[in-house]
C-alpha cells in the first residue's frame, strides 16, 4: 500500500461516526461510481439553517469510509452557510492527513456534502 | 492474536531448509564466484548447484538454459526487450494477452513506444485467453507470443502448451511469464515446447532478489544488462551466490514435496471458497472453477470495495490480497477482472486469498468465521446494498 493511513483515519475507519440512513433527510447528496471505486451518500436534516443531524452510506476504501465520517462529524451544527466552506483539505487535516492517492477520498467527501446542501437548497428554496 | 497468512502469490516465507542453505554463502564462502582462488571456486559451487536443481524443476536439458536474474521482472524484461531487439530485422509484431503481470505489459507499452506493435489477445470469462482470437492475430511480422502459465489473481492456467503449438508452426518464439506456476505445477520445457520461460525464486519459499530465465539452446535474446562475462555473457553482474542457492534449495523441495503439497493445499482452498460462498450471500467466484492453481481463490464480494475489507480482515491477524484498485496504487478496477468481462463494481469488491503449505485446517475455519460479520457490518454502510 501506498502510504499508510494516520492512526485518526484507522480510528475513524474502524468505529466510524453517523454511518446509516436518514429517511426524512432534507438534502441527500449522491456522488462517484463503481468504477473509481467510491460512491458516497449523504444525508443532512436541517433545522432554522443548522445542519443538526447528517449521516452517510459509502461503498470504498478505507479512506472513502474515514472521510465520509469526518464531514460528516465536521458539519454537525454548523450553519449550512458555513459548512459550505468545509473544504476537502480540512476534511483531510482533520484526519491526520491522507497518502497522496487517497486525496481523492477528501475530495469525493466535500463533493457529497456540496450535493447535499444544493439538494437541500432545491427542496427548500429561500422565501 | 492468530495470524493466517493467505497471500502466497505475493510472497511466501523462507523455508527454513533454504535459509539454512543460503547462511554460508554470507558467512564463510562469501568469494566471488568469477575468482578463480578457493573463495571464488566455492561460491562457483553453489551457483553450479543451484543451476542444476532450476533446471531439473522446470526439466531443462542443459542446464546452461538456465539465466539467473535479479527478480521474475527482470526475466521478463530480458525475455521480451531480449528476444524483440534479435529479432527486430524479421518483424515488428508482439501478442502478449490482456491479463499479464505488469512485468510484462509494461514492457509491451515500452516496446509499443520504439515502434513494435503489440496485440493484447482477450480472454474469455473464465480467464483463458481465447485461441481463435491469438490465431487471428498472427502475421508474418508476428515475432514472439508471451503468454503467462498462471494468473497472478486468479490462478487461471492457461494452455500453454497449444499456445507453444501455435507460434512454432508461424516461426514466432514463445514466452511465458511463469512466475506464478514453478514449483506448484509440474512443469517440462521439452514437453511444452516453451523458447523461453520466467520463474522467480521468492514464490516458491525461497528468498526475494533472484529470479531466473529459461532461454531455448540456440536463441539468443539481446542482454539488457551489460558489464562483465557473468552468466556467459547473458546476464551481468556479480551473481546472488547466497540467493541462488537458496533458490535451488527452494527448486529442490518443490519438485520432491509437490505432490503431497498440492493435494493439502487444494484441499484447503477448496473448504476456504466452498466456506465463504456457501456462508456470505452476494459472493462470486471469479476464475475457472478447474483451470487454476491449486493454491488460489479469487472471490468477489458484491456492494463492498477491496480495501476496506482486508483492512478488516488484518485486524483479525489475516492477510489477504486485492487485485483492484487502492491496494496496487492504481484506481483502476483489476485489468485482469475486467479482461474477464467482470463489471466495476464486483470487480472492486475482489480478494484473493492465495494459500501455502504451512496453512492449515484451522487457519481456514478462522477465516471464514472472521469474514462473515465484517462482510456484514460493511455492508450495512454501503449505500449500494439494499439487504
Amino acid at each position: 500500500m501506498e502510504g499508510q493511513y494516520s492512526e485518526k483515519v484507522m480510528e475513524h475507519f474502524r468505529n466510524p461516526h453517523n454511518v446509516g440512513d436518514m429517511p426524512d433527510a432534507d438534502g441527500i447528496g449522491h456522488v462517484g461510481n463503481p468504477v473509481c471505486g467510491d460512491i458516497m451518500e449523504l444525508y443532512i436534516k436541517v433545522r432554522d439553517n443548522i445542519i443538526v443531524d447528517a449521516k452517510f452510506k459509502t461503498f470504498g476504501c478505507g479512506a472513502a469510509i474515514a472521510t465520509s465520517s469526518m464531514v460528516t462529524d465536521l458539519v454537525k451544527g454548523k450553519t449550512v452557510d458555513e459548512a459550505l466552506k468545509v473544504s476537502n483539505k480540512a476534511v483531510a487535516e482533520a484526519l491526520g492527513g491522507l497518502p497522496k492517492i487517497k486525496m481523492h477520498c477528501s475530495v469525493l467527501a466535500e463533493e457529497a456534502l456540496r450535493s447535499a446542501i444544493n439538494d437541500y437548497f432545491k427542496k427548500h428554496p429561500k422565501k | 492474536m492468530r495470524k493466517v497468512y493467505l497471500d502466497h502469490n505475493a510472497t511466501t516465507p523462507v523455508d527454513p531448509l533454504v535459509l539454512e542453505a543460503m547462511l554460508p554463502y554470507y558467512r564463510e564462502y562469501f568469494g566471488n564466484p568469477s575468482s578463480i582462488h578457493e573463495f571464488g571456486r566455492l561460491a562457483r559451487k553453489a551457483i553450479d548447484d543451484g543451476r542444476v536443481s532450476a533446471a531439473k524443476l522446470i526439466g531443462a536439458k542443459d542446464v546452461d538454459e538456465i539465466v539467473f536474474t535479479g527478480s521474475g521482472t527482470e526475466a521478463d524484461n530480458f525475455a521480451l526487450k531480449g528476444a524483440a531487439d534479435a529479432l527486430k530485422q524479421k518483424g515488428n509484431h508482439i501478442i502478449t494477452s490482456a491479463i499479464e503481470h505488469h512485468a510484462v505489459l509494461n514492457v509491451c507499452k515500452a516496446l509499443e513506444k520504439s515502434g513494435f506493435k503489440v496485440t493484447y489477445a482477450p480472454v474469455d470469462k473464465s480467464g483463458i485467453v481465447k485461441l481463435d482470437e491469438l490465431k487471428k492475430a498472427i502475421t508474418d511480422k508476428t515475432i514472439l507470443i508471451s503468454i503467462m502459465y498462471a494468473n497472478n489473481e486468479t490462478g487461471v492456467i492457461q494452455p500453454v502448451e497449444e499456445i507453444a503449438k501455435i507460434a512454432k508452426e508461424k516461426g514466432a518464439l514463445f514466452h511465458t511469464d511463469a512466475v506464478q506456476a514453478v514449483g506448484k505445477v509440474p512443469i517440462d520445457v521439452s514437453k511444452l515446447g516453451v523458447d523461453l520461460l520466467s520463474a522467480s525464486a521468492h514464490k516458491i519459499y525461497g528468498p526475494k532478489g533472484v529470479g531466473f530465465l529459461y532461454i531455448r539452446k540456440g536463441i539468443k535474446p539481446t542482454p539488457i544488462l551489460l558489464g562483465g562475462h557473468h552468466e556467459k555473457n547473458r546476464r551481468a553482474g556479480t551473481e546472488n551466490v547466497a540467493g541462488i542457492a537458496g533458490f535451488g534449495k527452494a527448486a529442490e523441495l518443490a519438485l520432491k514435496n509437490m505432490d503431497k503439497d498440492a493435494q493439502r493445499v487444494r484441499s484447503l482452498r477448496d473448504g476456504l471458497e466452498k466456506g465463504i460462498l456457501s456462508a456470505i450471500p452476494h459472493t462470486y467466484l471469479n476464475g475457472h472453477p478447474e483451470k487454476r492453481l491449486c493454491t488460489t481463490t479469487n472471490i468477489s464480494f458484491e456492494f463492498l470495495e477491496g480495501e476496506s475489507i482486508i483492512l478488516n480482515l488484518d485486524m483479525e491477524g489475516i492477510a489477504v490480497s486485492t487485485g483492484s484498485a487502492c491496494t496496487s496504487g492504481s484506481l483502476e478496477p483489476s485489468h485482469v477482472l475486467t479482461a474477464m468481462g467482470v463489471e466495476a463494481v464486483r470487480s472492486q469488491g475482489s480478494l484473493r486469498f492465495s494459500l501455502g503449505k504451512e496453512n492449515t485446517e484451522e487457519d481456514i475455519d478462522y477465516v471464514i468465521k472472521a469474514l462473515a460479520p465484517i462482510i456484514e457490518r460493511l455492508r450495512k454502510m454501503s449505500p449500494l446494498y439494499k439487504g
